[in-house]
């Protein structure tokens, strides 16, 4: 059992350099698992970049530490922004790669089997034997995405995991990512365009903005008419489902 | 589809991929056979297996001689260098992220070209045996080349990017060293250079053969250790590095082991062109992409291209033998149109 008081996700003044450009700076925040948090903000914010950093990919100063420690490849998952795959390997072969630290020159019949439950709990069984570089750009993505969750990851880190899917796909994926947050009390963290679904998904938000933190807490406390004003410059208005969910509407931009 | 019907269906792949290895290593065979029965002199196939299974020391002095001392030597040398350059070229496609490289890509063949004819015009006052000094120098000058590789990668990075710049740098250093060795040369040494480089089968001995298996023993092992990290690679560098593999460690040891495969390989026999290149698309066709079945096959491939061309250069100049590398060239050229067309016309779709 981790110690509550370390457990999550804690960064203290991660700074990233592309060149001799700070990328982000100084960034903090501690993030528990069990829930989804949601990185937003305007391009060029340094979502992606921070979530490279923190997946160990790229080089970065400050502290990251999960559970109170520095994490170790076997427990960290991370999606980067989606780009198309031209291998010719099947879904089930790519599924399989996420449990690269296991396998040998047999494959074990309890990782193919893990392999298949990711492809069908994403919706996605039907393509298994379907070759990656064959799919649609969605497709691939579930696949991607489906090749990350059967690593059981403690930290799992997306890039804009649903950019390429169907508004169904796009909930029916959110919801899937929410219960194996909830059920495996696993870091999750995305980036998301989408203010509505972040909204709706993520127990809290972090605002980023020219690679520093604007503001972290709630959706309601985050996504506020003036913030979206100061973060995105657009006059936006936020609305409330039937079921209570907020709907970012955006009216024009700010003058 | 249910997980077992997912689970049958895996296991019949793997089983399918196991019975097309079995039938290259039958068809290699099959190949090797009618090359050691092919040859200036005639020889029936039943008789050439008769004179292979009495041995060296057999009867008929002729057959022996000609058979072990011969052909034999050469069918190997075939198997070998096909082999590694099937190996090679598949490998470099896959650090390289690029489906039209090939061991030659980063310049290792001219640069090989480049130490043989610097051998061939200033090695005669070196106490070496003669036979060993070209592909002694030209395995040295490949590493070199390698090495020089290796270090714009170390330097400014192992992307694909950085490794094919280096290499082109490299590749045009030593074409025009070659060519101003081939400018110097008096006109008989020329003609040793360029006969060097047309790649033969017939260079090879037996001290040759051991030395290229030898290095194939000593690679192998390491890339087939790495088969995983390798298939993960062809997701693209992103995904690789997001599942955990040392991205840059794995290109710069693939790397190496490639210009060992190549050094190896042009050192004893010259350029042999198209057969890392065209060896590893065929594999993959037949195959896919998962290195545990499309490395041993590329292997195959390579092996029965190269022999498969030798025993056409037999065939086609009755009497004589053709080059090999001349012969893997014309059979090359159209291969590799076809698969640039079919990519071009992939992209455009």
């Amino acid at each position: 059992m981790s110690d509550p008081e370390h457990s999550g996700l804690v960064l203290r003044g991660v700074t990233v350099a592309r060149g001799r450009r700070n990328v982000v700076t100084g960034m903090s925040a501690a993030l528990v698992g069990g829930s989804i948090t949601a990185l937003i903000g305007p391009n060029g914010a340094g979502k992606s970049t921070l979530l490279g950093a923190v997946a160990g990919v790229l080089p970065c100063s400050g502290t990251i530490l999960l559970d109170g420690r520095p994490s170790h490849p076997g427990e960290v998952a991370y999606m980067p922004q989606s780009t198309a795959v031209r291998a010719s390997l099947t879904a089930l072969e790519v599924v399989l790669l996420g449990r690269l630290d296991r396998l040998g020159w047999r494959v074990a019949a309890e990782d193919l089997s893990q392999a298949a439950g990711a492809l069908d709990a994403l919706g996605v069984g039907g393509l298994a034997r379907v070759r990656i570089d064959t799919l649609s750009g969605g497709q691939q993505q579930l696949v991607l995405l489906a090749q990350r969750l059967v690593r059981r990851p403690r930290l799992l880190l997306l890039d804009e995991p649903t950019s390429a899917l169907d508004l169904g796909r796009q909930m029916r994926v959110l919801d899937r990512l929410s219960d194996y947050a909830r059920q495996s009390g696993a870091v999750v963290v995305m980036a998301l365009h989408d203010l509505s679904l972040a909204a709706r998904y993520a127990s809290s938000l972090l605002l980023m903005k020219d690679g520093a933190l604007v503001v972290a807490g709630s959706p309601d406390a985050v996504l506020t008419p003036a913030g979206i004003r100061r973060a995105y410059g657009v006059e936006a208005e936020i609305l409330r489902t039937s079921h209570g969910h907020p709907v970012i509407a955006p009216l024009a931009p700010a003058s | 589809m249910t997980t077992a019907a997912l689970l049958g269906g895996y296991r019949r792949d793997e089983r399918r991929r196991a019975i097309l290895l079995a039938a290259a290593c039958l068809l290699l065979a099959g190949i090797c056979a009618v090359d050691l029965a092919t040859g200036p002199s005639a020889m029936p196939l039943a008789e050439a297996l008769r004179a292979l299974a009495a041995g060296p020391e057999g009867a008929d002095r002729t057959l022996a001689a000609i058979l072990w001392q011969i052909r034999l030597p050469t069918t190997l040398m075939g198997v070998l260098v096909g082999a590694s350059l099937g190996v090679a070229g598949l490998q470099m496609q896959t650090i390289l992220d690029n489906p039209l490289a090939s061991p030659f890509t980063l310049g290792f063949s001219a640069a090989a070209g480049f130490g043989a004819a610097l051998a061939i015009m200033f090695g005669a006052a070196l106490p070496v045996a003669g036979w060993l000094l070209a592909p002694a120098a030209a395995f040295v000058t490949t590493l070199a080349a390698a090495g020089l590789v290796y270090i714009v990668a170390r330097l400014r990075g192992s992307g694909p990017e950085v490794l094919v710049l280096g290499g082109i740098a490299v590749l045009f250093l030593f074409q025009a060293l070659q060519l101003l060795l081939q400018y110097m040369a008096s006109p008989e040494v020329l003609q040793q250079i360029v006969f060097w480089l047309f790649g033969s089968l017939l260079k090879a001995n037996w001290t040759s053969i051991a030395v290229l298996a030898a290095i194939m023993a000593a690679v192998l092992p390491v890339l087939a250790r790495d088969v995983w990290q390798l298939t993960a690679l062809r997701l693209g560098e992103a995904h690789a590095r997001s599942l955990g593999v040392a991205v840059t460690g794995l290109r710069r040891r693939v790397l190496l082991c490639v210009a060992l495969l190549t050094a190896g390989a042009v050192a004893f026999v010259g350029t042999i062109g198209f057969v890392g290149l065209a060896a590893p698309h065929a594999a993959r066709a037949l195959a896919g992409e998962d290195q545990r079945v499309l490395m041993p096959l590329a292997a195959l491939v390579g092996a029965i291209m190269l022999v498969g061309a030798s025993v056409l250069a037999k065939t086609l100049s009755p009497g004589a033998v053709l080059p090999v590398g001349i012969v893997t060239a014309i059979i090359g050229v159209p291969m590799l149109f076809a698969l640039v067309l079919r990519r071009g016309a992939g992209e455009r779709s």
